[in-house]
């Protein structure tokens, strides 16, 4: 008979250890969502422009997942494919030219006295950075703006221009190093100013 | 050493656990449509039935037998064996994505598999030591993944071959298996273990 306690007493305990460790890790090791996708997401540089191919950013991330090539965002350009080289463990390799070169970041601006209100951008725009009613007049919400130039072409009266985004003081940072070797001719036209 | 060959050379192939002793036909029927989910299953269960037959081995000799509890082991087995590979599913998931998306819904699968139980018991069976009851449990794992791909492998050239109409599908897959199971007798008496 008392074979039939311990039993009970060591399986009770086992299981009792056990649901304890489970329960413990189920905390502890917790997971949300998919964490490659978003991990890859999170260095996208959100602009939904769509130049790789996929609808936005998130759908590229999981194509990376699926074992896309990791060269295809030029808005993100070389640093994200270093970046994403780096948490995929997978070699760098030079942006595909064929969806794009890397540009410098630009915003859109629309030029207020000649739109008709048409709407037509605020429906190309995927971050809903434009803002403004049938026959009234739009303008963009700077902030929001991701530079993406899905909003220039369907433009009935071309009233919309990519500028290039001003350096502020809250903006400016430290040029990337190896940016200064590949731009020598900076330092030389500064030489020739001071001549003049 | 040699005993360790004859081991791995005696479950991998004399007495391969799929088509010799019959036990894990589910996976072996049901993953083997294509070859990429079979290598998936054939990685997870090498994985599991390693762990499985070093957890189940330690109960066994450190808990049930200090006891004279041996009646529980079947129990036991299961619910080290769930609880390791639901805890090391966990683990992976945190620790390493890329890892967890080759092995993914596999491990739990495979878990409760009669293979993984039935090589738990069979090593009590056969009162092997420490780092036999791991070889045993090695060498049957090997074994599975080997049928396993080469089974896949097999059906993926069926799918695209001319096989008359009444024996389309499970049928071909099954007379197939059924062959393969006849060549594996061929390896009777190679090694006496």
């Amino acid at each position: 008979m008392e074979i039939l306690y311990v039993a009970v007493l060591i399986l009770a305990l086992l299981a009792l250890v056990f649901g304890a460790v489970l329960g413990f890790a189920a905390i502890r090791f917790k997971v949300d969502g998919d964490p490659i996708v978003d991990q890859i997401d999170n260095l996208l540089p959100q602009t939904q422009c769509g130049q790789c191919g996929h609808p936005g950013c998130k759908p590229y991330a999981e194509a990376i997942a699926n074992g896309e090539a990791i060269n295809r965002c030029p808005p993100g350009g070389e640093a994200t494919i270093k970046a994403l080289a780096d948490l995929l463990d997978l070699e760098v390799i030079p942006l595909d030219a064929e969806h794009g070169s890397e540009a410098i970041r630009t915003i859109a601006y629309i030029r207020e006295d000649e739109c008709i209100g048409c709407t037509k951008c605020i429906q190309a725009c995927p971050v809903d950075a434009i803002l403004g009613a049938a026959k009234q007049m739009h303008t963009v919400i700077v902030d929001e703006c991701t530079g993406c130039d899905l909003c220039v072409e369907p433009c009935p009266v071309d009233c919309i221009d990519m500028l290039p985004v001003q350096v502020t003081p809250g903006s400016w940072h430290w040029q990337h190093p190896g940016h200064v070797i590949a731009t020598s001719s900076l330092p030389l036209s500064h030489g020739t100013n001071d001549n003049a | 050493m040699v005993d360790y060959l004859l081991i791995l050379v005696s479950t991998v192939l004399v007495n391969n656990f799929v088509l010799v002793q019959f036990l894990g036909l589910c996976p072996f029927m049901g993953v083997s449509s294509r070859l990429e989910t079979a290598m998936g299953m054939s990685l997870a269960t090498t994985f599991v039935l390693t762990l499985a037959s070093l957890c189940s081995y330690l109960t066994y000799t450190y808990l049930l037998e200090p006891f004279g509890l041996e009646f529980l082991q079947t129990i036991s087995f299961i619910l080290v064996i769930a609880f390791v590979v639901q805890f090391t599913e966990m683990v992976v998931h945190k620790t390493s994505p890329l890892l967890h998306k080759v092995l993914g819904i596999f491990l739990p699968l495979i878990t409760t598999n009669c293979a993984v139980l039935g090589v738990a018991l069979l090593n009590i069976k056969k009162a092997n030591g420490f780092i036999e009851s791991i070889l045993y449990g090695f060498g049957a794992a090997i074994g599975f993944s080997l049928v396993l791909i080469l089974f896949a492998a097999m059906r993926e050239r069926i799918t695209a071959a001319d096989v008359p109409a009444p024996f389309k599908g499970a049928a071909i897959a099954m007379i197939s298996a059924g062959i393969m199971s006849l060549a594996f007798m061929g390896f009777t008496g190679l090694v006496a273990i």
